[in-house]
């Protein structure tokens, strides 16, 4: 082995006949993951502590007496592993099977089937037949509280579930009771983990479908569902999620692993909102108003005629904006306020009473500020106003006699008299209300859901996500409308990608200056700190 | 009469005092010399203390066979914080009943062993922890402890030598694996008595995450003895590897069943002919397990030439544990046995590591199913390859102990397996 090519922190072993180089104290099982080979294990789980109980990562290493526990085996320089070795494939196929003498394998009916640990590493390394001729044992379901219900035949006694309540959490409603075979996981008292606001996460780790989610129960295949990674739209956290998909309607909400913003978990805050996503009562196409009378239009017959409104002269102008809209949505409208001759934007923001951390990583935290996107809002020089329940705040605006532009909110709080008295109002946005309705111009915007953008979480850090949806209609993307009407006023070009609608939105804002959708990649990326300008 | 039963063979080292209610007191122990060895130790640096253990060869004994002087020369010499010493006195093991018959009857003498080796290992604290079901014991132990306190053997200053070392009786709720000796640290720590996975050993990380030792009371007991007399003296009984007396706890199909204390490499033959006046009339010898429950069968043959050494049940084809012998003749329903030894292995495993929590439980049901006359020959196969995948795979070794038996009783008594499996056969073709 070349001394050289190794640093005093780093060690090089040789797994399955492979070199690898890992810093000091990485696990062998950490290891072996770096060179993309899984080595099947249960109890241990990269944001918990690690019992190595489950006994299914053991592989051989040589000089040992006996396998060891890959999980919490530490590299050392020229270790020899072999996780493919007969002792080794042997033993997995024997662990295996032990869990197969009691569990139900009912998978036709469990939620798990499908994305479940136990189905994917007996089919790969299981023994054909199973040898058990005995009667299973049989716990029957429970209700654990809350979202979650727990089928005891399915657990394999991981205690993942006990470990994320105790150490993560911090609220240890959870414990195994009983011993040997006889042990279950239970909860202390009636209530379970009701109320628990990150006990969700137990249903996420579960490798089987011991633990199941009622919102989701029998609701979908897991095979059924596209992954679609997204930033959760529910606080200013920002934590990296996917959307479970099926036709086109989101089933579930799941965490995705960013160690700097959520590491593996997410609130159940979060969790259980994204109903609003599959709303169905859509503004699906432009409407131009002429003279109180909606006329249904398509997009190059309602952008000419408002471009033609625009080019008759403008009155000064105020617009809306919305938290819950992407730093490129919002610059486009920043962008054409601007082109319209510059003017007020304020923006309306749910706030709880207080945030929700979760104990053992509090970095991650429910944030009081209900809305992805606030942070970027101010970044581009919005000004927020209304109450915590994100109403009120634009009684004047109600009445406002100039060019009145709302980007996103609902409006859900004001009446049909909204806007009426405005020179000129557009709107544009996904969901109809009666004060949206009535806008001159009515623009069908997507959803974050069916877009690509980014949000900016309050600690200033872009993130992106990716259209999990299709847009019904003819909803577009809000910074494609709003940019291209701010093009043809001003000349410049149509931005064609939301990636160059954010080159945009770095142009308008010295914070974005310097990323790139490529440098935010899937991890996100930190702002600048603002700059103070001289004089100003 | 004396204890029990006792015989001309024996060497009343432990047992002296035993019978004799007497001993139970402070004064009944000082009588027998009682606290001389703390009294020496404290004068003697810590070092000399472990020394003289260590030359003395005292070996563990709750059955591992540790050193014990090797294992208190492990813990730091230099304190950074507390060292605790735990007392092993969970006695669980199916056919051990030493421990209880030192506390019942000499408690001191345990004390007075936790008390030197606290001082040797510099441990400023003293954990006894009593099997739960031991309640008359429980309180003999109680009640020698606060003798103790109140003549200045323990706690603050202990015989005038600026040494503070308290000591906690602490009385576990009944689970065997309690006896495992971190199952028993997380216990004594209020959480469930689940062994830890090992590095980090108790002389590194121990009882609440301190440099800890923990040792049997029967070897606890023999440190006083030790500390006074020498370890040459201690010497002249049992063999070289394995020097110095034993308790052996005799039970099954003998005439007078008991504890016995006798010196290592006693023949096992005279045991069970000689010291226990050998088996029921008309009964020949069917297999004696040496060592406890978790410990290998041996056959006749076998025990013709076993020693009771460390070394010799090792050579015999076994192992001496914590030197439990169950004795049985030829009336025994061996399948009957191992299926007993193994639903008790299967009742109290922790069940955190999978090939026990499941493979006890899957054991014990094919044995019962042989046993009840509904085996196949295949089924002996199955039992072998799953006492395998439960052998060196689990954090602790109540495994390999559920696992041991059933082997060593197929390979040693497969005649007595196929004739159950072969009248089952015939009950179920007729
Ligand atoms: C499942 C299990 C149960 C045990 N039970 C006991 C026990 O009841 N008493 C005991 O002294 N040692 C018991 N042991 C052994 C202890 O772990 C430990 O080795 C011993 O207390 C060390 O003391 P020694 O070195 O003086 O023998 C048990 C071990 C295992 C694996
Ligand atoms: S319920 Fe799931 S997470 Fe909890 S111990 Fe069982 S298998 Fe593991
Ligand atoms: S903390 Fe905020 S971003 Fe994260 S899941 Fe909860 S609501 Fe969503
Ligand atoms: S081997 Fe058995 S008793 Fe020991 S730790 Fe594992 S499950 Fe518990
Ligand atoms: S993952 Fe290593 S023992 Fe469970």
């Amino acid at each position: 082995m070349a001394e050289n090519s190794q640093t005093p922190e780093s060690v090089t072993l040789t797994i399955d006949g492979r070199a690898v180089t890992v810093p000091k104290g990485t696990t062998i099982l950490q290891a072996a993951e770096a060179l993309g080979n899984r080595i099947p294990h249960y109890c241990y789980h990269p944001g918990l502590s690690a019992p190595a109980q489950c006994r299914l990562c053991l592989v051989e290493v040589e000089g040992a007496p006996k396998l060891q526990p890959s999980c919490i085996t530490e590299v050392q320089d020229g270790q020899v592993v072999l996780t493919e070795s007969e002792e080794a494939t042997r033993q997995r196929t024997g662990v295996l099977e032990f869990y197969l003498a009691n569990h139900p394998l009912d998978c036709p009916i469990c939620d798990q089937s499908g994305e479940c640990k136990l189905q994917d590493y007996v089919h790969a390394e299981g023994r054909k037949h199973g040898r058990s001729r005995e009667p299973k044992r049989v716990f029957g379901r429970d209700d654990f509280g809350g979202d979650i219900l727990f089928y005891g035949d399915r657990c394999v006694m991981c205690t993942r579930c006990v470990r994320f309540m105790n150490e993560m959490a911090q609220d240890p409603r959870l414990t195994v009771v009983e011993r040997g075979n006889r042990s279950i996981i239970d909860t202390f008292f009636e209530e379970g983990v009701e109320g628990s606001p990150y006990a969700g996460n137990i249903v996420d780790i579960c490798p089987v479908g011991a633990l199941v989610s009622k919102d989701f129960l029998h609701k979908a295949r897991a095979w059924d569902l596209d992954h679609k990674p997204t930033i959760c739209p529910n606080c200013s956290q920002g934590c990296n999620i996917d959307l479970h998909v099926r036709d086109n309607r989101v089933q579930r909400l799941k965490p995705r692993a960013n160690l700097e913003v959520n590491q593996y978990w997410m609130c159940d805050y979060g969790r259980h909102r994204y109903e609003w996503m599959n709303r169905d009562d859509r503004i699906e196409s432009p409407v131009v108003n002429r003279s109180g009378q909606p006329v249904p239009s398509d997009w190059s017959e309602a952008l000419e005629a408002l471009h033609g409104r625009l080019e008759e002269g403008v009155r000064p102008v105020k617009a809306v904006a919305s938290p819950f809209a992407s730093n490129e949505d919002l610059a486009a409208l920043r962008h054409l306020v601007d082109a319209l001759g510059g003017g007020e934007i304020v923006y309306r923001l749910p706030r709880a009473d207080r945030e929700i951390p979760l104990p053992g990583f509090p970095r991650l935290s429910r944030r009081r500020d209900l809305a992805p996107n606030g942070r970027g809002a101010e970044i581009l020089g919005m000004e927020r106003v209304g109450d915590d329940e994100g109403a009120g705040g634009l009684d004047e605006l109600a009445h406002y006699t100039g060019t009145l532009v709302v980007l996103g909110d609902e409006l859900a709080d004001l009446e049909a008299d909204f806007g009426q008295q405005a020179a000129l109002y557009i709107y544009v946005g996904s969901h109809p209300s009666p004060a949206a309705s009535q806008a001159d111009y009515l623009l069908p915007a997507t959803t974050f859901a069916e877009q690509e953008g980014t949000f900016t979480n309050h600690e200033g850090r872009v993130q992106r996500f990716w259209p999990g949806l299709q847009a019904p209609g003819l909803a577009r993307p809000a910074w494609l409308v709003l940019g291209a009407l701010a093009a043809r006023m001003e000349g410049g070009g149509v931005p064609t990608s939301a990636a160059e609608a954010f080159v945009q939105a770095a142009e308008l804002a010295p914070e974005f200056q310097g990323l790139t959708y490529e440098s935010i990649g899937t991890r996100g990326a930190i702002i600048n700190e603002p700059v103070a300008l001289p004089g100003a | 009469m004396a204890y029990p039963y006792t015989h001309e063979k024996e060497v009343r080292l432990l047992s002296r005092g035993w019978g004799d209610p007497a001993s139970r007191t402070l004064e009944g122990w000082k009588a027998l010399g009682g606290y001389e060895g703390l009294r020496k130790a404290v004068e003697m640096s810590r070092d000399e203390v472990i020394g003289v253990v260590k030359d003395a060869g005292l070996r563990g004994r709750g059955g591992a066979g540790f050193p014990a002087g090797v294992k208190w020369s492990f813990m730091p010499k230099e304190k950074k914080g507390p060292h605790y010493l735990c007392c092993n006195a969970d006695e669980s093991e199916p056919g051990t009943f030493k421990d209880r018959e030192i506390m019942r009857w000499t408690p001191h003498q345990m004390i007075e062993g936790c008390l030197i080796a606290a001082y040797a290992i510099q441990a400023e604290h003293v954990y006894i922890y009593c099997r739960g079901e031991f309640f008359e014991t429980n309180e003999i132990v109680g009640r020698a402890v606060e003798e103790a306190y109140e003549a200045g053997l323990a706690g603050k200053d202990i015989l005038g030598s600026g040494v503070d070392i308290d000591v906690t009786v602490h009385v576990g709720a009944g689970a065997y694996i309690c006896g495992e000796e971190t199952g028993l640290m997380n216990s004594l720590e209020g959480r469930r008595g689940l062994p830890r996975v090992k590095p980090p050993f108790p002389a590194a990380s121990g009882l609440f995450g301190k440099p800890t030792t923990i040792n049997n009371v029967e070897t606890l007991s023999a440190v006083p003895h030790i500390v006074v007399n020498g370890a040459e003296w201690y010497r002249q009984w049992g063999t070289e590897k394995s020097p110095g007396t034993k308790l052996f706890c005799v039970s099954g199909h003998v005439k007078r069943p008991g504890n016995y204390e006798l010196p290592l490499g006693f023949p096992l033959k005279e045991l069970i002919h000689g010291v226990c006046g050998g088996l029921r009339e008309g009964r020949k010898l069917k297999a004696v397990v040496p060592g406890g429950s978790s410990v290998p069968f041996l056959n006749a043959a076998e025990c013709e030439t076993c020693s009771l050494s460390y070394e010799g049940v090792v050579e015999a084809g076994s192992m001496l544990g914590c030197a439990s012998v169950m004795v049985m003749d030829d009336s025994t329903n061996i399948v009957k046995q191992v299926r007993r030894t193994v639903d008790f292995f299967s009742h109290e495993s922790c069940g955190q590591c999978t090939p026990c929590r499941e493979g006890t439980t899957w054991l014990a049901r094919i044995l019962k199913r042989i046993e009840t006359g509904r085996g196949t020959e295949e089924d002996l196969e199955t039992l072998l390859d799953l006492g395998d995948q439960m052998t060196g795979t689990t954090i602790c070794v109540l495994s390999d102990s559920a696992a041991a038996p059933v082997r060593s009783s197929i390979e040693k008594f497969r005649d007595d397996y196929l004739a159950l499996i072969r009248r089952g056969e015939k009950v179920g073709a007729a």
